[in-house]
Parts: C-alpha cells; sequence; structure tokens
C-alpha cells in the first residue's frame, strides 16, 4: 500500500496524514477499513506511567586533578548511583533512594525522593549535589569530589530505560483483609478497589499487536524529545496467549528505549513515590505506527472494548507466584469507574494517564505534521508470537553452605 | 437553612458523654460525622456537619461550648498542586466520598473541594505528590 519512505516524503512536502490511535478508530467506524487505510499515513500512539526500569547514564567531565569514580561511590542529591564503569560515567536507577531514606521501617514508607525525582529535577535545569569518594590511583589521585552539576554542563545524558511500554498489565485487587502497599497503589481490603495501569486503545504496543511496525531503531517521541527503540525490553514475552484480534491478554512485550536526556522536559519525566513500595519514574512515551497495509490499520483501529486484562490478586497470588486470574475486564469497562470481580461491583483506578497519553498522541501527531518528525525503518524485528522467546521464573538452586 | 463543617476537641474528661446525641436532640440539626478519633492522651477528635436553621445552629454552638468543648471551623483544607499532578486517577477510588472524579470527556481528575472531608487519605497515595495539605 504504502513504505516508510513514501510516508516520509509526504511529511517532507507537508502533505502526510497522521491521525491519533483515538481519532483512528471513530475514522474507521464512519468510513471502514479500507478506506481509512487509504487516507492515512500514520497513525500515532501514546502512554503516560511510572515505569520503573527507567534510568539514565551520565559523562560528568574530569576534574582537575582527576578521579576515577569506577570502582567507587557515588550519590546525586544522595541518591546512590551505580559507578562501575570508566572514571566519570555513572547510572542513575528510577528507585534508587538515599541510604538514610526510612524505607519501610515505620510502615508504610512514603518514599518521597529517589532517582526518578533526580531525573526530573535534572531535566528541569535544576542544579544536583554531586558526592563522589574513589580510592586514588596513580592516574587519577583525587579521593573525594563534591560538587554542584547541571544537566547543560554534562558531556552526554543520556535516558535509557530497558524495560517501558508494557504491551497490557495486570488488574490488582486485594482479596485479604488488609489494606496492602503495592506498586499498583494502596489496595484496601476485600476488593475495595481495583487498580490498573494501560493506556488501552492508546497505548503504543497494544496497537501494534504483532510488532509488524514497531522494532529495533523506530524512532518515537520519549519524555517530550526523540528516542528510538533500542531493543526488546527485559520481560518481553511475545508468545502469550492472545485474543482474536491479536492484543495479548496478559503482559507481554516490552520496549527498551533510548534518547538525549538534554532534549527532554520534566513534563514528561515525573518522580514517582508509591506509599509502602517506592520510587519510580512517570514517563511519556508516544510511538508512531505507519500505515503500511490494511493490516496494520485494523490493529491499529482496535479499541478499549477489545481490549482485555486480567484481574490479579496482590495480597497472595502476586507475591506468591501465583499465576491465578480472577476473571477478566476489557479496557471500557476500566474506563467506566468499575468492574465487577467474584460478583461484588468494584470502583477502578489507573495508575497510568490516559489525558496525558492522549495530549502525548497529539504532540506526536503536530511533530509528524510540521515536517519535524519523520519516521524510521527498523533495522531488526522484535521477538514475535512465534518466536518461542518467553520470560522464565528464577530457578533458584541452593548454594551448599561449609560446614 | 445553613450547613457548617467544624471540628470539635473533647477534652479527656467528655470523650464518654453522649453530646452529639444531645446536640441534635436539643437543637433539631442534622448531622454527618465526616471524622471521628480518639487520641492515644484520650482526647477526641471530630469532624462533623451540621445544618438545620441559623439560630438553632447557634444555640447549639454554644450548648457545645457550654459542656466545655473546643469549636472550631474547619480551617486546614486540602488543595491540589495542578502543576504537579498528572491526571492519573489512582486516587479516585481511595477517596471516601467521591471528592475525586473522572471526568469521562476529558479522562482528567476534577478535585472538588466542597465534597472534600479533609480525611487525608489522597495526601500520602498520590504518586507525585500533588495532593496538599494547607493550615
Amino acid at each position: 500500500m504504502r513504505t516508510i519512505k513514501e510516508i516520509n516524503e509526504k511529511i517532507k512536502k507537508g502533505q502526510v496524514v497522521a491521525i491519533t490511535a483515538e481519532e483512528v478508530i471513530e475514522l474507521v467506524q464512519k468510513k471502514g477499513i479500507k478506506k481509512a487505510a487509504q487516507e492515512v499515513d500514520v497513525v500515532t500512539t501514546g502512554t503516560f506511567g511510572p515505569m520503573c526500569s527507567s534510568g539514565a547514564y551520565f559523562n560528568i567531565g574530569h576534574s582537575k586533578p582527576r578521579i576515577k569514580i569506577g570502582g567507587g561511590t557515588c550519590t546525586l542529591n544522595d541518591v546512590p548511583v551505580y559507578p562501575g564503569f570508566a572514571a566519570v560515567d555513572v547510572y542513575l536507577g528510577a528507585t534508587a533512594i538515599p541510604d538514610d531514606d526510612p524505607r519501610n521501617k515505620v510502615f508504610p514508607g512514603e518514599f518521597k525522593y529517589g532517582g526518578g525525582h533526580v531525573i526530573q529535577e535534572l531535566v528541569a535545569g535544576k542544579d544536583v549535589r554531586l558526592e563522589a569518594s574513589a580510592y586514588g590511583t596513580d592516574c587519577y589521585p583525587r579521593k573525594k569530589l563534591e560538587t554542584y552539576i547541571n544537566l547543560k554542563d554534562l558531556n552526554e545524558a543520556v535516558l535509557f530505560n530497558f524495560r517501558n511500554c508494557y504491551q497490557n498489565y495486570n488488574i490488582a485487587v486485594n482479596l485479604s483483609d488488609k489494606t496492602i502497599y503495592t506498586y499498583m497503589g494502596s489496595l484496601k481490603p476485600q476488593l475495595g478497589n481495583a487498580n490498573y495501569c494501560s493506556a488501552g486503545q492508546l497505548s503504543p504496543l497494544l496497537k501494534d499487536p504483532y510488532y509488524k511496525t514497531i522494532g529495533i531503531g523506530t524512532k518515537i517521541f520519549l519524555g517530550g524529545g526523540v528516542g528510538y527503540v533500542s531493543w526488546q525490553g527485559t520481560q518481553h514475552n511475545p508468545c502469550v496467549k492472545r485474543k482474536d484480534n491479536g492484543v495479548p491478554q496478559v503482559p507481554a512485550g516490552t520496549l527498551a528505549v533510548i534518547g538525549d536526556l538534554k532534549t527532554m522536559s520534566d513534563k514528561w519525566l515525573k518522580g514517582i513515590s508509591m506509599l509502602g513500595y517506592g520510587v519510580s519514574l512517570g514517563v511519556g512515551i508516544g510511538v508512531p505506527i505507519p500505515i503500511l497495509d490494511e493490516e496494520i490499520l485494523k490493529s491499529a483501529a482496535i479499541k478499549d472494548e477489545e481490549i482485555f486484562a486480567q484481574i490479579v490478586d496482590y495480597s497472595q497470588d502476586y507475591p506468591q507466584m501465583v499465576a491465578k486470574s480472577l476473571g477478566e475486564a476489557s479496557y471500557a469497562q476500566l474506563k467506566s469507574g468499575k468492574i465487577t470481580v467474584q460478583g461484588k461491583e468494584v470502583p477502578t483506578g489507573s495508575l497510568s494517564s490516559y489525558s496525558k497519553a492522549r495530549e502525548i498522541s497529539e504532540e506526536l501527531k503536530s511533530w509528524i505534521k510540521k515536517g519535524d518528525f519523520l519516521l524510521t525503518e527498523p533495522v531488526a524485528q522484535l521477538p514475535g508470537a512465534e518466536s518461542g522467546y518467553s520470560f522464565k521464573p528464577l530457578k533458584e538452586r541452593p548454594i551448599a553452605r561449609l560446614k | 437553612m445553613i450547613s457548617k463543617r467544624i471540628v470539635l476537641h473533647f477534652p479527656k474528661r467528655l470523650v464518654d458523654e453522649p453530646i452529639v446525641y444531645n446536640l441534635i436532640k436539643e437543637h433539631d440539626l442534622k448531622f454527618n460525622i465526616l471524622k471521628a478519633s480518639i487520641t492515644p492522651e484520650e482526647e477526641g477528635l471530630m469532624v462533623i456537619e451540621l445544618a438545620g436553621k441559623a439560630e438553632d445552629y447557634d444555640k447549639g454552638v454554644k450548648y457545645l461550648k457550654s459542656c466545655g468543648l473546643k469549636v472550631e471551623s474547619l480551617s486546614h483544607d486540602i488543595r491540589r498542586n495542578e502543576k504537579k499532578c498528572t491526571d492519573c486517577g489512582v486516587c479516585v477510588p481511595i477517596c471516601p466520598v467521591g471528592a475525586l472524579e473522572v471526568d469521562p470527556k476529558t479522562r482528567k481528575i476534577a478535585f472538588h473541594d466542597k465534597k472534600c472531608i479533609a480525611c487525608e487519605l489522597c495526601i500520602k497515595i498520590c504518586p507525585t505528590q500533588a495532593m496538599e495539605v494547607h493550615f
């Protein structure tokens, strides 16, 4: 029908027809798949939610005299960063917290500040306090470094998230008699609430369920700037049960993404505090789907009513690794504000911001229409639904102790 | 008809007196207890909404004060920091009075501060610390 090259020509000429993953649903209802596929070149998706396996690496530049932080210790605003590289490269993980954070000692802990918040402050242009200590060598004699750093002065500042953009997710409930505090939010006892975390019909991988267009090298909206899909994300699990429309019924594909932090904005990268659980980073991602054929358009027009997630008990089943579903609900049901679980009406809450997802899909659409954003051909495919690639549990092998 | 939200502080010696019962029965007021707790030192705190005729309300409050209760208007309130809120909606099922609600069209979260009873449940669970207590 059309190639990515042809779409890019249209983008350059300002003639491209780009619409959001919500708008394409309406268009298909009005005109049918065939007509819509002829008209539309690109469908833009979006998602905004907490994504824990996120982080950023920095090269802070060499001090005089030199210090080798590699093998030493380093913190940013008291949050430990991983320094196990060369002299002045460090990686800050989204869930890292200061050593003196009380954690869950007084339960549930509040986790007010951590790696995600440092990333948000850096992106906002704020100065951040770096403290490092090292053992000192002949070529790197310095042992202590305390300085403010600012994003604009760093050599490289790269957001590198190795699991984002989950293709579908669980609906979390609590069957026990007390409130529990999870990464899916606070769950009230005896099915007090049901929390979900996906943009549903706007979510990138749900609109390209077989990864026909999204692959390694796909250019994306990342944190308000430009990024790329760098690999399949960790825990990528493409071979799960799917509905007839190809949409996985459980958490499935994931993306690893990378991009220049200096082009991003604190509007789309937000430090997250989950009561009793820890800190994280809220990440905004948008992926363009080129409409290369009718099948791709058909998937891009899948709606909330046709996307189902599993209801999982987070008081017993999830922590104990018991794979059990209490039933399923569609994102249309979830968005209505209540679902029925075990005969009980349960109010729903979302961790993923649908209004922000919508804003991202609109933003990406406007970049494409203005000619600011060309699409890329993936350089390799993600492991697909027939690949046999799977997400395995840990096989523990006890370590024999000396007597 | 007026309707007001007030905070009552019960000293230890009054914690087991049926004061609210007398208040309602003798002054023809409607009441809605929004929050009630007894601290470890056994002082009682109650946030209560009273509705009725203005003169009955004034008499009722006079009665409360005559019993030795400290009566304050509900002065600390909950506000949303619009810059911090990402409109996720995780607070919606936590709020016991429906003061946080999803707008079905925009999918943004509306905060109805008139409905808010300042229970503070949303404060700690907000992932971006957007809900704030102001005194």
